[in-house]
């Protein structure tokens, strides 16, 4: 038939209708294909329930000079630490260029609470907890914190000073809402 | 596939026959682990941990099954429905434990089935897609097992699901969105039990679709033989069944008279205490250990203790994936003309101590991260790395091997000349 003949004609550039619509159907459903791997991957990320978790206040007030509390944020543990004046002493008696993640207590505290260091409970190499915020709990080589797992040491200001771990305990955004209350997150 | 003498396959019941025509199932069955598939003759006992990593998968896949009818894949109640199987559920203690133990029961028989195949030369030409297929199978293996430990949400699962999921949050750039994605979170946590309970109850069956493939691969050349000379005439070999089946029948039953005693026995021998406390955030473990069976390889990720370019984590991360990805290249690393280590003198040397020295890392990897652990793991790491990487390719240019028999029957009938000389006469062939 005359129609038939004519959808198979191959145009003046060499090119037949047939391969238009061969390549914008297969080009459509590759799309498509792609648009919906797009939801498959994405339903792994954290959910809005997760998510919703990201703010607490803490009361710091019953927390005396060299103590130390552990408290939840996010489902990780966060290390809240009122530190005495020989820690911030020792602290900062370390030239911060020569460590492994250079930074100074200074840098890790907010201005006028020097001696409150918020970080999380998370060692950073493969994510333990580490010791040292509970009484009684070993606090490594520097006198801070210290990884069971891998043997990672920390000091005074949660920086990492020894073992495999790479960077200093992270200092999460918090404000001090007042003299004795922070908001973490 | 296979040799042109395999046996045909020819149903007598007219039954089987209308089958045939119209789906050869029987056939494929018989052609593969039948009287149709001839084997090398001289096969020894090593030869039975493929059919017995077969049998633990199937094992795992029954006992599993059941298991998920009681186990409650919620962070709160998970720990909690593992106490209820193990008290309340008829047999259910029994179906846990066969289960844990199955698990060890499988890598045992795998590590001995790869240990068998880096002797015998299996993964050289033809069969590197053999080899490549069942490294796959192992990785598989491995991520099913990780998933499977977490589900009972301990402490060790917890704080397992914490350390592995962390590795690759040493990725650079990349590394955290990455860990955060596939944890579904910050931390462990709800969605991480459901993703594993959902991704450890599916990988079994890829796995079997991938045995599926290394059979297939496997019964292209036939199976491989100790002494590594290729099969060439029909006396060099037996049907599969039944010689085969009887022989990895009888291999099946010793094993699983092993699986029994730990089973009934030891049923905790390779557990953790730890792991029978609930899964607490705020707490770690004084000891974070990994199962017995990837003790090596924590081992090595845990040898990097210094930054050189790379942080020492990444480095540790990086080797530990490296270990195992390197033995996809090994057919291309190991040169050498003969595949079995019985002919090699040198290499069997070398071979042995990679053996000692994948125990060392074992020992190491369930030991604390302390010195000498620390050092041991760093110098068996290395001996680890260059037996692939250098020991092998030197040795395949260098060594004498030793002269290779003609044939696999002149090999199994040394001796038996004798036997068939007529009674009386003296054999020609006492050279």
């Amino acid at each position: 038939m005359a129609a038939v003949e004519h959808s198979e004609a191959i145009g003046a550039d060499g090119v037949r209708r047939r391969d238009f619509i061969n390549i914008a159907a297969v080009s459509v459903a590759g799309v498509g294909g792609l648009a919906l791997l797009y939801p498959l991957v994405n339903q792994m990320n954290p959910s809005a329930d997760v998510l919703a978790l990201a703010q607490i206040d803490v009361d710091l007030a019953g927390i005396e000079s060299g103590q130390a509390i552990k408290t939840m944020w996010r489902k990780q543990p966060i290390f809240i630490r009122n530190l005495t004046p020989a820690e911030i002493q020792a602290a900062n008696a370390v030239d911060a260029g020569s460590l492994r993640d250079p930074q100074t207590l200074a840098e890790r505290t907010k201005e006028g609470h020097a001696n409150w260091l918020i970080t999380l409970g998370v060692c950073t190499h493969l994510g333990c907890v580490p010791l040292g915020a509970a009484e009684g709990e070993s606090k490594g080589e520097f006198g801070g914190y210290f990884c069971p797992c891998h043997g990672s040491h920390y000091d005074t200001a949660a920086r990492i000073r020894k073992g495999p771990a790479p960077l200093n305990l992270e200092v999460p955004d918090y404000e001090f809402l007042s003299d004795t209350s922070v908001r973490i997150g | 596939m296979s040799f042109p003498w395999a046996e045909e396959y020819r149903p007598k019941h007219p039954f089987m026959r209308w089958m045939d025509d119209r789906l050869p199932l029987p056939r494929l069955v018989y052609n593969s682990v039948g009287g149709g598939y001839p084997v090398p003759r001289n096969l020894n006992n090593f030869w039975n941990f493929g059919v017995l990593a077969g049998l633990a998968l199937t094992i795992q896949i029954v006992t599993g099954i059941v298991l998920a009818m009681h186990y409650e894949p919620s962070a709160a109640n998970a720990f909690g429905s593992v106490e209820h199987i193990m008290r309340d559920v008829n047999q259910g203690w029994f179906l846990r434990y066969l289960h844990a133990n199955g698990a060890s029961f499988f890598f045992i028989v795998t590590y001995i089935h790869i240990f068998r195949g880096l002797y015998y030369g299996s993964y050289k030409a033809p069969r590197e897609m053999v080899w490549m297929l069942g490294l796959v199978i192992f990785l598989l293996m491995m991520a099913t097992a990780f998933m499977g430990y977490v589900l009972p949400w301990g402490q060790m699962s917890f704080w397992g699901a914490k350390v592995i999921t962390g590795l690759f949050g040493a990725i650079p750039l990349v590394g955290e969105p990455i860990q955060t994605w596939l944890v579904g979170g910050y931390a462990p946590d709800q969605a991480t039990l459901t993703r594993f309970f959902s991704l450890h109850y599916l990988l079994p069956f890829v796995i079997a679709g991938v045995i599926i493939l290394h059979i297939w691969a496997l019964h292209i050349p036939g199976s491989g033989n100790p002494t590594g000379v290729d099969v060439k005439s029909p006396q060099d070999t037996v049907p599969f069944h039944p010689y085969y089946t009887a022989k990895d029948g009888f291999g099946a039953g010793v094993a699983l008279i092993f699986l029994a005693i730990l089973v009934f026995f030891l049923p905790n021998y390779l557990a953790h205490a730890d792991n029978y406390i609930q899964a607490n955030p705020l707490s770690t473990p004084a000891h974070i250990v990994p199962e017995w069976y990837f003790w090596p390889f924590y081992a090595i990720l845990r040898a990097f203790t210094i930054d050189f370019i790379l942080p020492a984590k990444l480095w540790g991360v990086l080797a530990m994936f490296g270990s195992i990805l390197l033995l996809f290249f090994l057919p291309w690393l190991d040169k050498s003309p003969v595949r079995s280590g019985s002919y090699r003198p040198a290499f069997r040397i070398f071979f042995w101590i990679l053996l000692l020295d994948i125990a060392v890392l074992g020992y190491c990897g369930g030991s604390p991260a302390e010195e000498p652990f620390v050092m041991i793991s760093q110098v068996a790491t290395i001996y680890y790395f260059a037996y692939f990487l250098i020991i092998l390719p030197v040795l395949s240019m260098v060594e004498r091997t030793l002269p290779l028999p003609n044939s696999i029957s002149e090999s199994v009938l040394h001796g038996e000349k004798a036997e068939a000389a007529p009674y009386g006469a003296r054999p020609a062939a006492a050279e």
